[in-house]
């Protein structure tokens, strides 16, 4: 069979090129990236003119120059003397800091929130519907404002701290609670976990090749828990359990000595913590109630028990439910943890804020907020990607 | 026919036991079905009992109602109502003047009562985009003012509740069908288009919202040719329509993945054209499975346009926080956020209460 090469003999020239898709779709795309690069241009050069009127340097050389300003906490020591590079970093390890502690709390909340909005009690049901509905649909900005006032104004003065446990403290001034003093012990308590953790994965491997060569299990769950509680206390109690906590104590006006956590960190904390557990705590029901009634029974039906039904039938199924969007809330988070700009955290964008201001160097600055959190959102979809592969439903 | 067993029609009739049904089997069932739901309905009751009488003390019993001074609020424990009575139009219409805040009001109630007749699936006709033609230009002409013997207010005066549907309702608007281009590009088969696509998408949701507020409060300025100028207001919505439509882009690419592969391939065995194909074959389906998808990207846009707050636009978050900067009136924090959080609060509580009852009508016609 001969192709028909009529239509294309009566057209020539621009014509036949036009009615060629493939020629057409060049420069279809041609036009596009021409456009794209024009207009990259055009603001580019604008930009370099606006910026030479104003006597702004480019680059980031201002990163080595003295920032100048003060920053109220940081988990690396920083003077008002280091350069802006430096605050910067204080500013990176800030975000990161919130946004690891908010994802371990707000996992663990919006789970226990979103198991109890499918309890059989019609009154814990309810609650925890009416906590996710109303956090959901409240601004998150408005939700740490809130926060932020309950601690810095409906707070006690130190003076007349809360004392909830002994040795801590809420106040007006933040959060404030013992701090463990240094001892060498920890370091043994440290090194025997590590030890209890190795053994375990030993012992988990063994289990199962003796499980494939015969049969017989093992109970690995019990005895890893066992191992990786005990060796530490033994570790500890074999350096005469030294209990030494630094209490705060109340001097003048302020507590001195324990852990304090500010009003803004624990503001921006609860606020983001409370916020996203409510979304987690919708993923988890739909991914709970994903999961087919059918499999439930059938993994009864061929004898297994009920914790073997959860770990091996429903949960793996439940997970792949639950793990994407609950990373996607994860990153949602950290990107929340920019509002610390709002209250007055010193995190990454507040910090940022501040260089941009003083130094002018807005076009920098803003390139760092975003290479900073678009490296947050690739490593996550790289995880995504990596996590979907090895969950993914294997079908014939 | 025999006669009926009597003995036997008592026995079917017997009412249940009373513990079974009625208020108390239902108390039994929800309630108090096993030892542990007892003690958590008891745990929840107590804690009710702690917490409902004091809240009901501070905001009703002792709290400070009508147009009062702020010296009396500060004598009790109770609530100041008397705040909301002095800063509600500060809160709800910003700066904008006084006597003229008619305006902003039948405003935003032509704006709130063209949402709410484009929500009804009955009411999708042509009819709807006159509304619309003829609602925009009226909500613009009562705001600006400046013709028909209205007087001229400036935008940098506009702000409260307004504002915030102003900007999400714009951003909406206009980031609506650049999402739907950006999510066609997105699926096309040109790899530069698709590469273009993908990089403004990811871009934009990689992102903080902030960070682009903040380019577009400090580097659009830069961006532009020397001696053009364009004020806070317009550069803040640019950035939302931007923030937006790389969202609802992802939101309608949900709706094109998710059908069948038979539609594409059946409109082009019709030889419909690219736009053909998708204008009156694609998007119709596509656009109607991502309308839920759509409306929770809606719900979280209106809620983040209380960011602008942070380049110094007073919205309703914005007006809240100024109304709190009264040095008379300072640390009556929680009645204002509870003022703006009901406001907030009703508003995306519809929202998502509609998007399931669209979820709902929807689906009928696929539902097995």
């Amino acid at each position: 069979m001969t192709v028909p090469t009529g239509v294309e003999t009566n057209r020539t020239g621009v014509a036949a090129l036009w009615h060629d898709p493939q020629a057409r779709s060049i420069i279809y795309q041609a036009v596009a990236l021409g456009l794209v690069i024009l207009a990259g241009w055009y603001l580019f050069s604008n930009t370099l003119q606006n910026l030479e009127e104003r006597n702004i340097s480019t680059g980031f050389g201002f990163l080595d120059r003295s920032a100048g300003f003060s920053i109220s906490e940081s988990l690396v020591s920083y003077e008002a003397s280091d350069t802006y590079g430096r605050a910067f970093l204080v500013g990176l390890l800030n975000t990161l800091q919130v946004a690891l502690l908010g994802i371990i709390l707000a996992t663990i909340l919006g789970t226990i929130v979103g198991i109890l909005r499918l309890s059989t009690n019609w009154l814990v049901a309810k609650l925890a519907s009416a906590y996710v509905e109303i956090l959901r649909n409240i601004p998150v900005l408005l939700q740490l404002f809130v926060w932020y006032g309950v601690i810095t104004i409906t707070l006690p003065s130190p003076r007349q701290a809360f004392e909830p446990m002994p040795g801590v403290f809420l106040s007006n001034r933040g959060f404030m609670i013992p701090a463990p003093v240094d001892d060498p012990v920890h370091g043994y308590m440290g090194i025997a976990l590590l030890l209890a953790i190795l053994l375990s994965l030993a012992l988990r491997a063994w289990a199962r090749r003796r499980q494939n060569r015969t049969g017989l299990q093992f109970p690995v769950f019990p005895c890893s828990l066992a191992m990786i509680l005990a060796l530490p206390i033994i570790a500890w109690m074999v350096g005469g359990a030294p209990v030494v906590f630094e209490l705060p104590i109340l001097e003048g006006f302020n507590f001195q000595g324990g852990i304090t956590l500010s009003p803004e960190f624990g503001a921006l904390l609860l606020g983001l913590t409370t916020y996203t557990s409510a979304f987690i705590a919708e993923i988890v029901r739909g991914g709970i109630l994903g999961v087919d009634h059918g499999q439930t029974e059938a993994a009864a039906s061929l004898g297994l028990r009920r914790v073997r039904v959860l770990r091996f039938i429903v949960l793996p199924q439940a997970l792949r439910l639950i793990v994407p969007p609950t990373t996607s809330q994860y990153l949602n988070l950290t990107k929340n943890s920019s509002l610390a700009v709002a209250i007055g955290y010193p995190d990454l964008v507040s910090v940022g804020n501040t260089t941009l201001n003083q130094t002018g160097q807005a076009i920098e600055a803003v390139t760092i907020f975003m290479t900073v959190y678009l490296s947050f959102s690739l490593a996550i979809s790289v995880f995504m990607n990596w996590y979907n592969s090895r969950i993914a439903l294997v079908e014939r | 026919m025999t006669m009926p067993n009597t003995q036997h029609m008592s026995e079917t009739s017997q009412r249940p036991p009373v513990t079974r049904v009625g208020v108390i089997g239902w108390l039994r069932a929800n309630l108090f079905n096993t030892w542990y739901n007892s003690l958590l309905t008891i745990l929840i009751l107590w804690l009710f009992y702690k917490a409902i009488p004091p809240f009901v003390d501070w905001a009703i019993l002792d709290a400070v109602w009508g147009n009062v001074e702020s010296t009396v609020c500060r004598q009790t424990d109770g609530a100041c109502w008397a705040f909301l009575y002095e800063k509600a139009n500060l809160i709800l219409f910003g700066l904008y003047p006084f006597e003229e805040q008619w305006r902003p009001t039948i405003a935003m109630i032509i704006f709130v009562s063209l949402v709410a007749l484009s929500c009804h699936p009955k009411a999708w006709r042509k009819s709807l985009i006159f509304a619309w033609v003829i609602g925009v230009p009226a909500i613009a002409i009562l705001m600006w003012g400046g013709i028909l013997g209205l007087s001229y207010v400036p935008n940098t005066r506009w702000g409260g509740l307004p504002l915030t549907l102003l900007l999400s309702g714009l951003g909406l608007m206009f980031g609506f069908p650049i999402g739907v281009f950006l999510a066609l590009g997105r699926r096309s088969n040109m790899p530069t288009i698709r590469t273009i696509c993908i990089t403004y998408i990811e871009l934009i949701r990689g992102v903080p919202l902030i960070t682009i507020l903040f380019m577009a409060s400090v580097m659009f300025p830069l961006f532009l040719p020397t001696g053009l100028t364009i004020d806070k207001l317009l550069r803040a919505q640019i950035g939302l329509i931007m923030f937006a439509s790389a969202y609802l882009a992802e939101a309608v690419r949900g709706g094109l993945q998710s059908l069948p592969s038979g539609q594409y391939e059946a409109a082009d065995s019709l030889g419909l054209s690219y736009w053909k194909k998708m204008r009156l074959i694609i998007l119709p389906q596509a656009l109607r499975i991502s309308i839920p998808a759509l409306v929770n990207s809606f719900i979280s846009f209106f809620k983040d346009t209380s960011l602008v707050i942070i380049i110094g636009l007073f919205d309703l978050m914005g007006a809240t926080k100024a109304a709190l900067t009264d040095a008379a009136w300072r640390g009556f924090y929680k009645e204002a956020y509870l003022f703006t959080a009901i406001i907030y609060f009703v508003f995306c509580f519809f929202m998502s209460k509609y998007s399931q009852y669209l979820e709902q009508r929807l689906y009928t016609g696929t539902r097995r």
